[in-house]
C-alpha cells in the first residue's frame, strides 16, 4: 500500500539564480542593473577626471553671462548684452520657427506632389517621380547648401534695384523685395497701436519706468507680448467660435426640422467683421520696404539663411512626405470608391467622406515621424548660418566658453523634449483613431 | 401581324480600330489630352520641361574640360555662361579618395570591390553560401587594407573571436554554460586588451610577413570617407541593433527600459549633436590617456545612431513574425537562444533587409554633416577646392558633380531594396 506524501521541501540553493527559471530573470535584471550602473559610474568618474586635469568643473553659472554676440534672425529683443540664456532662447525661438515654417510647406507641396504622382497624365507623374527621385537620394544638408549658393549667386543685389531702368524689381505689386540678401517683406503696423505688455518685468531695471510718452523700453522684462497682436488673436477666436455656436444652431435645426438655414453668410461676417474692425481701430497698415542708400529699409527682413534652409528642408522633406501620401492613398482598396459611388456619392464627396479618413490613418503616424525628422533636420542651420539653437548654445556659446559638456547636454536635451513632445501627440493621435476591433 | 426578324448570318469582318485609340496618337490621346485639365498640364510641363533643359543644356555642354583654372574657363567660354568642368577632371580622384596617398588608391579600390564580393551572398541568396567564409573575414580585412601596417593586426583581431569560441566549447561541458559564457566574454577581453598589442609587435618584428604602408586618419576624405564610415557603422550597428531590438521587446523590466532609454534617446537627438560629442567630448568620457582619432570617434557616434535606428528596423521584422512561430519554436522545447537562432531571426531579418538598406541609404547620406565638424567629406572638401586661388568660385560643378554620385549610390541601393521588396512579398497574396 503506498500513501501520497508531500514532495520533500526544496531548500533554496544559490544555483538556483540561474537554472531556475522563476530567478533566472530576476537575477539577469540585478545583473543587467549593476553592469549598466557600473558602466555610467566609469563614464562619469573618467568624465569629472579628465574635467579635473583641465582644470575645468561642470556648472552652469556661464549662462548668466553676457553672450557677446548678435543673432541677426531674431523673434526677441536680443542684443550683444544679453546672457547666454536668452540667446539659447532666441536660438530655441529660432528652431522653431524654421521648423513650424517648414512642416507648413513640405505637408502642402508634399500632399500635391503625391496626389500628381497617382495622375493618369503619364507627363506628370512621371515629373512628379523625377522630382521625389531627386530630393530624397541626396543629401539634404547638399541641399541646403546648394539653395543658399543660389540664392547668393543669382538673385539681384539691392544695388540692382537702383536707377533709372534699375535691372532687378520687386515683385507683387512693389511689395516683396528678393534680393540677394535675402527677401524684405511687408510688415504689419498699427498707428494707434497699444504698445507692448513686458512679461515678467524687473522694477528694478531703468527702462521699466515709464518714460514721456508713457510706454517702457525695449528691455523691460524677459519678453514682450504685442497687446495689438494678443487683442486681434483674441477677437478672431471669439468669432470662430461664435460661429460655431451658430453653425451648432443649425445642426440642431437641421435635426429636428429636416432643413438647413442657410448660415454661410452670417458665419462669414461673424467672422470677418469684428477682426476688420479692430484692424481699423488699431490704424491697421502696412509698412512697405523702401531702398534707401545701400540696403532696404523697413518691412521684415527674411535672411538667406532661413529662406534657403527652409526652402531646402521644405523640399526634401516634401519628397519623403509624398511617397507617404501616394502609399496612404493606394493602401485604400478599390472597393472603398466602387461601394460609395454604388451609394451615389459624388466624387468629391466620396473623397471627403469615404477615402480620406482612412487614408489619414495611415498618412498621419509616418507624416509626424517626417515633422520629427525635420525639426531635427533644421540642426544643419548651422552649414548656412542660420542662428538656431544649434548654432547659438551648441556653436558660439560652446566654442566662447569652453563649456562643451553643459552645452551639448542642454543641446540634447532641448532637441529630446521637441521630440517626446511630438511622440507624445503622436501617440494620442493614433490612440485615437486606432480601428476598434471586434 | 407580320413578323420581322434579322439574324445575322455572318460574323461582321474585323475592322481597325479607331486611328485615334492607337498607336502614337492613341497613346499621346490617353495620356495626356484625355481632359482639358490633363492637357493643361501636359502643355504647362512640357514648356517647364523646355524650359529646364534649354537653361541647363547648354550650360552642360561647354568645351571647359581642359582648363586649368577658373580664369582660363572663362576665357575658353568667352562671355558665354557655362560650366567649368576643368575643376573636376583636376580634383574628382580627390573628391572619391580625400588626401589617401596616390599610389595607395589601390587598396581603397580592392577594398570596396572585396565588400561587394563580401556583401553579395548575404543580399543574393542565389549564391553559393560557401562565400560567406570571405564575408566573415572581410571586416578584419578592411580596416587594415585602409589604415595599413603589419597583417599581424587584423589576425590578432580575429583570433580574439577565435579565442572566445573556443573557450566556449572547451569549457560547457565541464564548467556549466553560464561559466562558459562568461569565459567567452572574459578571455577575449583579455587578449585584446592586454596581450594582443604586445604579441602583435613580437610577431611583426620576428615574422615581417606582409607589412602595408600605414596611411593616417586625417587623409582619408571625399567618397572613400563618407563610404567607410556608412559602411562600418551599419555592419557594427546590426548586431547591437538586434540585441537592442530583443531587449525592447524583453519582457525583464529593466532590460527593456534600458533598450528603450538607448533607443528613445538617440533617435530624439538630431545626429549632429552627436557628432559635436565626437568631437569635443568622447574623449573626456574615456579613460585619462585614450586618445581615438577623430575618424574613429565619429565612427563609434554613428555606429551608435545607427544601432537604434537598427533596433527599430528589426523590431519591425519581430513584430511581423506570426505569434505561431515564438509558439512553436516553444512547442519544440528550444530555449530563448536557440529560438532565435534558428527560428525568428532568420526570419526576421530576412524581412527587415528592405528596411535595413534604406537605413544605411540614410546614414550614408547623413555622413555628410561630418564637414560641420571638419572632416573632408565630400561637401567639406569641396569648400577647401573652392579655397585654391584657381578655383575660387567654383559652385554649381562641385555640388553637381557630388550630388550625382551621391544620387547614383543612393537611388541604385533603394531601387535594389524595391527589387528585395517585390521578391520577399511571396506568401500572403
Amino acid at each position: 500500500m503506498t500513501s501520497l506524501t508531500d514532495p520533500p521541501k526544496e531548500s533554496f540553493r544559490l544555483g538556483m539564480l540561474i537554472y531556475d527559471t522563476r530567478y533566472r530573470s530576476l537575477t539577469i535584471q540585478v545583473v543587467a542593473l549593476i553592469g549598466f550602473m557600473i558602466f555610467a559610474a566609469w563614464l562619469i568618474n573618467n568624465t569629472l577626471y579628465n574635467l579635473a586635469e583641465q582644470g575645468k568643473n561642470v556648472a552652469f553659472g556661464f549662462l548668466s553671462d553676457p553672450a557677446g554676440y548678435d543673432i541677426n534672425q531674431r523673434l526677441l529683443d536680443y542684443n550683444s548684452q544679453s546672457t547666454h540664456w536668452r540667446a539659447a532662447f532666441i536660438g530655441l525661438l529660432n528652431t522653431l520657427l524654421v521648423a513650424c515654417m517648414g512642416c507648413i510647406t513640405a505637408t502642402i507641396i508634399g500632399v500635391f506632389v503625391g496626389v500628381l504622382r497617382l495622375s493618369n497624365n503619364w507627363l506628370i507623374a512621371r515629373l512628379m517621380t523625377v522630382y521625389v527621385e531627386l530630393f530624397r537620394n541626396v543629401p539634404v544638408l547638399l541641399w541646403i547648401v546648394f539653395t543658399m549658393a543660389i540664392m547668393i549667386e543669382t538673385l539681384p543685389a539691392p544695388s540692382d534695384f537702383r536707377g533709372e531702368n534699375p535691372e532687378a524689381s520687386m515683385v507683387l505689386f512693389d511689395t516683396v523685395a528678393i534680393t540677394n540678401r535675402g527677401v524684405y517683406i511687408p510688415e504689419a503696423l498699427f498707428s494707434n497701436g497699444l504698445g507692448d505688455l513686458p512679461i515678467l518685468p524687473d522694477r528694478e531695471n531703468p527702462s521699466c519706468q515709464p518714460g514721456e510718452d508713457g510706454t517702457l523700453g525695449d528691455d523691460c522684462g524677459v519678453f514682450q507680448i504685442s497687446l495689438d497682436l494678443l487683442l486681434i488673436v483674441v477677437v478672431f477666436g471669439a468669432s470662430l467660435f461664435a460661429s460655431g455656436l451658430i453653425r451648432k444652431r443649425a445642426d440642431r435645426i437641421q435635426n429636428e426640422t429636416g432643413d438647413r438655414p442657410n448660415t454661410w453668410y452670417l458665419r462669414v461676417g461673424v467672422v470677418l467683421l469684428p477682426t476688420i474692425a479692430v484692424l481699423a481701430v488699431l490704424g491697421f497698415h502696412l509698412g512697405y520696404p523702401e531702398l534707401k542708400g545701400f540696403n532696404f529699409q523697413g518691412g521684415t527682413h527674411l535672411r538667406n539663411s532661413l529662406i534657403a534652409l527652409w526652402l531646402a528642408l521644405s523640399l526634401y522633406t516634401a519628397a519623403f512626405i509624398a511617397e507617404i501620401v501616394r502609399a496612404g492613398i493606394m493602401a485604400i482598396s478599390k472597393g472603398q470608391t466602387e461601394a460609395a459611388a454604388a451609394l451615389g456619392l459624388r466624387p468629391n464627396r466620396i473623397m471627403n467622406l469615404v477615402i480620406l479618413p482612412q487614408a489619414l490613418r495611415v498618412i498621419i503616424p509616418p507624416l509626424i515621424s517626417n515633422y520629427l525628422n525635420l525639426t531635427k533636420n533644421s540642426s544643419l542651420a548651422i552649414a548656412v548660418g542660420y542662428m538656431d539653437i544649434t548654432g547659438t548654445l551648441g556653436g558660439i556659446t560652446m566654442n566662447q566658453t569652453g563649456r562643451e559638456l553643459e552645452c551639448v547636454l542642454m543641446l540634447m536635451l532641448v532637441y529630446l523634449a521637441i521630440s517626446l513632445s511630438i511622440s507624445a501627440v503622436m501617440n494620442w493621435y493614433n490612440e485615437r483613431v486606432k480601428l476598434v476591433e471586434r | 401581324m407580320v413578323d420581322i426578324h434579322f439574324v445575322r448570318k455572318s460574323m461582321i469582318e474585323e475592322q481597325e480600330p479607331p486611328v485615334a485609340t492607337t498607336g502614337v496618337a492613341g497613346w499621346i490621346r490617353e495620356n495626356l489630352f484625355s481632359s482639358p485639365l490633363n492637357a493643361v498640364l501636359s502643355i504647362l510641363s512640357l514648356a517647364f520641361i523646355f524650359y529646364v533643359l534649354s537653361a541647363l543644356l547648354p550650360w552642360i555642354i561647354s568645351p571647359t574640360w581642359a582648363a586649368t583654372s577658373l580664369g582660363e574657363c572663362r576665357e575658353i567660354l568667352a562671355g558665354h555662361e557655362g560650366a567649368c568642368w576643368g575643376v573636376i577632371r583636376e580634383r574628382w580622384l580627390q573628391l572619391l579618395f580625400g588626401f589617401y596617398p596616390r599610389e595607395l588608391y589601390w587598396r581603397v579600390v580592392l577594398d570596396f570591390a572585396l565588400l561587394i564580393v563580401a556583401v553579395a551572398p548575404v543580399l543574393f541568396t542565389g549564391l553559393p553560401r560557401k562565400m560567406l567564409v570571405f564575408s566573415a573575414i572581410y571586416p578584419f580585412l578592411m580596416p587594415w587594407l585602409l589604415w595599413g601596417g603589419s597583417v599581424w593586426n587584423p589576425i590578432a583581431a580575429a583570433l580574439g573571436f577565435v579565442l572566445g569560441y573556443y573557450a566556449h566549447k572547451l569549457a560547457k561541458p565541464t564548467l556549466g554554460s553560464l561559466a562558459a559564457v562568461i569565459l567567452a566574454f572574459v578571455i577575449p577581453i583579455i587578449w585584446w586588451a592586454f596581450l594582443s598589442g604586445p604579441v602583435v609587435d613580437a610577431l611583426a618584428s620576428v615574422l615581417p610577413l606582409i607589412t602595408l604602408e600605414g596611411v593616417e586618419s586625417r587623409n582619408f576624405g571625399g567618397f572613400m570617407l563618407s563610404i567607410t564610415i556608412g559602411v562600418v557603422a551599419i555592419a557594427i550597428s546590426l548586431p547591437i541593433g538586434i540585441v537592442l531590438a530583443l531587449g525592447r521587446q524583453s519582457n525583464l523590466f529593466i532590460v527593456r527600459s534600458l533598450s528603450v532609454g538607448f533607443i528613445e534617446f538617440i533617435r530624439g537627438v538630431p545626429l549632429i549633436t552627436l557628432l559635436f560629442v565626437a568631437s569635443t567630448l568622447l574623449n573626456i568620457f574615456m579613460p585619462p590617456g585614450t586618445d581615438f582619432d577623430i575618424i574613429l570617434r565619429v565612427i563609434i557616434m554613428v555606429t551608435l545612431f545607427a544601432s537604434a535606428y537598427m533596433a527599430e528596423v528589426v523590431r519591425g521584422g519581430l513584430a511581423a513574425l506570426p505569434k505561431g512561430q515564438y509558439e512553436a519554436a516553444d512547442a519544440l522545447g528550444l530555449d530563448f537562444w536557440m529560438a532565435q537562432r534558428l527560428i525568428i531571426m532568420p526570419q526576421a531579418l530576412k524581412i527587415s533587409i528592405p528596411g535595413i538598406v534604406s537605413t544605411f541609404i540614410g546614414v550614408f547620406k547623413d555622413t555628410t554633416l561630418v564637414s560641420i565638424i571638419g572632416l573632408l567629406d565630400p561637401i567639406g572638401l569641396s569648400t577647401s577646392i573652392r579655397a585654391d586661388q584657381a578655383w575660387n568660385g567654383v559652385v554649381w560643378e562641385l555640388y553637381g558633380f557630388i550630388a550625382l554620385m551621391f544620387f547614383i549610390f543612393c537611388f541604385s541601393m533603394s531601387r535594389y531594396s524595391m527589387f528585395l521588396e517585390r521578391k520577399l512579398q511571396t506568401g500572403h497574396r
